[in-house]
């Protein structure tokens, strides 16, 4: 893999992970926002904020490289992503609406295939992660026989073996019970002082010290607090 | 030549440049369309063989060459579509393709009407009969999923990838279902070689082709600017189309 | 959530190697049709019913059946193999898989075909497995039978192939299935031809080395150019989703 411009791997960074440049996205001929433009630093949690059909998910998608019914730039690491798909890819864990994880599998066996394409993790590893997210006891029950929430717990035990820089979390509250959503608050902050960024959508009353709040408006405008 | 390509691009650029000529490409289909016909049906000479019904050749071969040719331009602005994105493409492949689909249909109803007096059936397992239905099964696809999906862009590209998928497919489908049934006429009309029919009856068949290739070309004008003026309808330009009548 | 085990915020510029997430791919579909084995009937008994359908519907003498019998075969093991497309991608991309395997850090087109040589190996190959059965029943000859499997050996990769293709352009629309059919059928017909037509060169008593090489070229030929095809109809088919 080669950086068009490298960039210091290993330290923290205070050069900006992911930059977009007057982003404008259209759907169904209704022009969801126009001229969008921020950066996301390492170390940050950012919110993005809406009404429904405001373009919350779509962004998170257009960020993630799932949707690309766009039109501007989007930068990682300084350099346009489009050279560095699977650079980009190696450091950006997506996480949507749909868990992405198969009923007919086990807890084991479906961490096992979602990291078989990006690095090695030891079994030990992904069982304390399950037993991290309150999934212990459960690592060999097939997803279909698990509740909605733990199977969203399943979905976050990725984060637990994460080493991504960036987190795209589209909706990860629904369906976690209020300890689970204690604990997950706890670990985005916590992520974000490990020199992660994280990018969040959530109809949850999500606050934590220095979060950063990305505002789409129905009209497309955006705002930066 | 980016700029230039920029400007072919724009849905609002072809709009006002094509309703200049479009008039011409008629008036010129037209005049070839009919004088070819015309020459064929009435004044060339009578096949020895086939006696008059020979006759449809001088609509069976122009709807025939013209259906699988306006495949090969699908195919040619679906790759642009791909590629460079352009929207014109995408307007020029949707509205296309109902057009090759009809001529396809045509070629096939001319050629069983051709079939019964000379075959002595309407329908005939021919090679090239045969692969026209292909091509019109082809069309029929590509026209039901662009059909299918509500988003114009996505259809777009999804229609562009299907009719790539299908352009390598078609030598492939010709190759095997003339394997597969050789007992068929050599090709009535092959630009490389010397034609073996006498100049009295290619002439006006050339005419023909050329003719319903203008009037093709207005057709797909026609039809790309309903495309465009409905793709386009929130836009100045096309608002002050539609209350002033000119772009 | 406790995050002891998690490591910390860097980037990294490697990533498992594009076979073995391959094989994390091919394992893991293979492990979730192995869940659910009832699925892996289906194909199947639709070829033997399709079949069936022949000798009540036409004709169950010797002399019919032999002739097309071979033809019988080929068009009941394409339409079970279209039928049985429409599941390719559907379960994952309902379940949000697909997704996460589009964001795999790895050539897309080799991934799907992982999921692609899965699917062969799950409806194609015992497809090919239960053809002797049928053969025998159908009164092919011996020789028939056995060039017909081969003919089935190389053809039915590519259906799966080139039906990849009509999965991915047709996911997430209404109707799929039907119109999955309407797209993909027309570009089996090359292989149906070659795969019917090496049969009965064969019982004629011809030498079918050449027609099997020209199969085993629309193999190589579908295996170049129908994922890469698959991968860009996937990411449009997400990208509207």
């Amino acid at each position: 893999m080669h950086y068009a411009h490298r960039p210091d791997y290993g330290a923290l960074m205070s050069e900006p992970l992911l930059q977009a440049v007057n982003l404008q996205c259209e759907r169904d001929k209704r022009i969801l926002f126009r001229e969008l433009s921020f950066s996301i630093l390492p170390g940050t949690v950012t919110r993005v904020e809406g009404p429904n059909g405001s373009g919350k998910t779509t962004l998170l998608r257009i960020l993630a490289g799932l949707n690309d019914a766009w039109t501007g730039g989007l930068n990682w690491c300084g350099a346009s992503i489009a050279g560095q798909r699977e650079a980009f890819l190696r450091n950006m864990l997506y996480l949507g609406h749909r868990p992405g994880i198969k009923p007919l599998l086990t807890p084991m066996e479906n961490l096992r295939a979602l990291m078989a394409g990006r690095r090695p993790v030891s079994d030990a590893a992904l069982g304390q992660a399950l037993e991290g997210t309150g999934l212990r006891g459960f690592e060999n029950i097939p997803c279909r026989n698990l509740s909605a929430g733990q199977q969203r717990r399943v979905a976050l035990a990725r984060l637990l073996v994460a080493d991504e820089p960036l987190w795209l979390l589209d909706e990860v509250f629904t369906a976690i019970d209020a300890d689970g959503v204690k604990a997950l608050e706890a670990l985005l902050q916590q992520r974000a002082a490990e020199g992660g960024a994280v990018l969040v959508t959530t109809h949850h009353d999500l606050a934590l010290p220095g979060m950063r709040r990305l505002i789409l408006g129905a009209g497309g405008s955006f705002d930066e607090r | 030549m980016w700029q230039f390509f920029h400007k072919l691009g724009s849905p609002k650029w072809f709009f006002g440049i094509s309703t200049r000529f479009m008039p011409w490409l008629l008036a010129g289909g037209l005049l070839l369309l009919m004088s070819g016909v015309i020459w064929g049906l009435a004044f060339a000479p009578k096949d020895y063989l086939q006696g008059n019904s020979y006759r449809i050749i001088f609509i069976h071969v122009p709807t025939a060459f013209m259906a699988q040719s306006v495949y090969i331009m699908m195919a040619s602005a679906a790759l642009v579509t791909l590629v460079w994105r352009m929207k014109l493409a995408d307007v020029f492949v949707k509205a296309v393709a109902p057009v090759g689909l009809i001529l396809t249909f045509l070629a096939l109803f001319t050629g069983a009407v051709w079939g019964k007096p000379t075959w002595g059936t309407w329908w005939i397992w021919d090679a090239r009969l045969t692969s026209m239905l292909i091509l019109l099964f082809l069309y029929g696809g590509v026209i039901a999923l662009d059909r299918a999906i509500n988003d114009e862009k996505s259809a777009a590209r999804a229609v562009a990838v299907l009719v790539l998928v299908g352009v390598v497919n078609i030598p492939i489908i010709k190759y095997s279902v003339e394997w597969w049934n050789t007992l068929h006429q050599p090709a009535t009309f092959k630009l490389t070689e010397k034609p073996s029919m006498p100049a009295e009856m290619w002439v006006p068949l050339l005419l023909s082709v050329l003719g319903l290739y203008l009037i093709f070309g207005w057709l797909a004008c026609v039809r790309m600017q309903t495309e465009i003026l409905s793709r386009e309808q929130r836009t100045r330009w096309v608002k002050e189309f539609v209350t002033k009548g000119r772009v | 959530m406790n995050a002891e085990a998690r490591p910390a915020a860097r980037l990294a510029s490697t990533s498992v190697g594009a076979l073995a997430a391959m094989k994390g791919v091919f394992a893991r579909d293979m492990r979730v049709a192995f869940r659910q084995r009832q699925d892996l009937l289906n194909p199947l008994l639709f070829f033997v019913m399709v079949v069936t359908l022949f000798p009540l519907g036409v004709s169950p003498e010797v002399s019919f059946l032999s002739e097309a019998g071979a033809g019988i075969l080929w068009v009941a093991a394409l339409l079970s193999v279209l039928l049985s497309l429409d599941h390719l991608f559907r379960h994952d991309f309902d379940d949000g898989t697909l997704e996460q395997l589009v964001l795999q850090p790895q050539p897309l087109f080799l991934l799907i075909l992982a999921k692609t040589l899965a699917h062969w190996v799950l409806t194609g190959l015992p497809l090919v497995m239960l053809t002797p059965v049928l053969g025998v029943m159908v009164h092919l000859d011996g020789n028939s039978i056995a060039v017909l499997c081969l003919t089935l050996l190389i053809g039915t990769p590519v259906l799966s192939l080139i039906g990849a293709i009509g999965a991915a352009l047709t996911l997430g629309l209404r109707s799929a299935g039907v119109l999955l059919s309407l797209l993909i059928i027309p570009l089996y017909i090359p292989v149906l031809i070659f795969g019917t037509g090496t049969v009965a060169a064969a019982a004629e008593g011809a030498s079918v080395g050449a027609y099997l090489a020209l199969m085993g070229a629309f193999l190589m030929l579908a295996l170049t150019l129908a994922p890469f095809a698959a991968a860009a109809a996937l990411r449009i088919s997400l990208s509207n989703g």
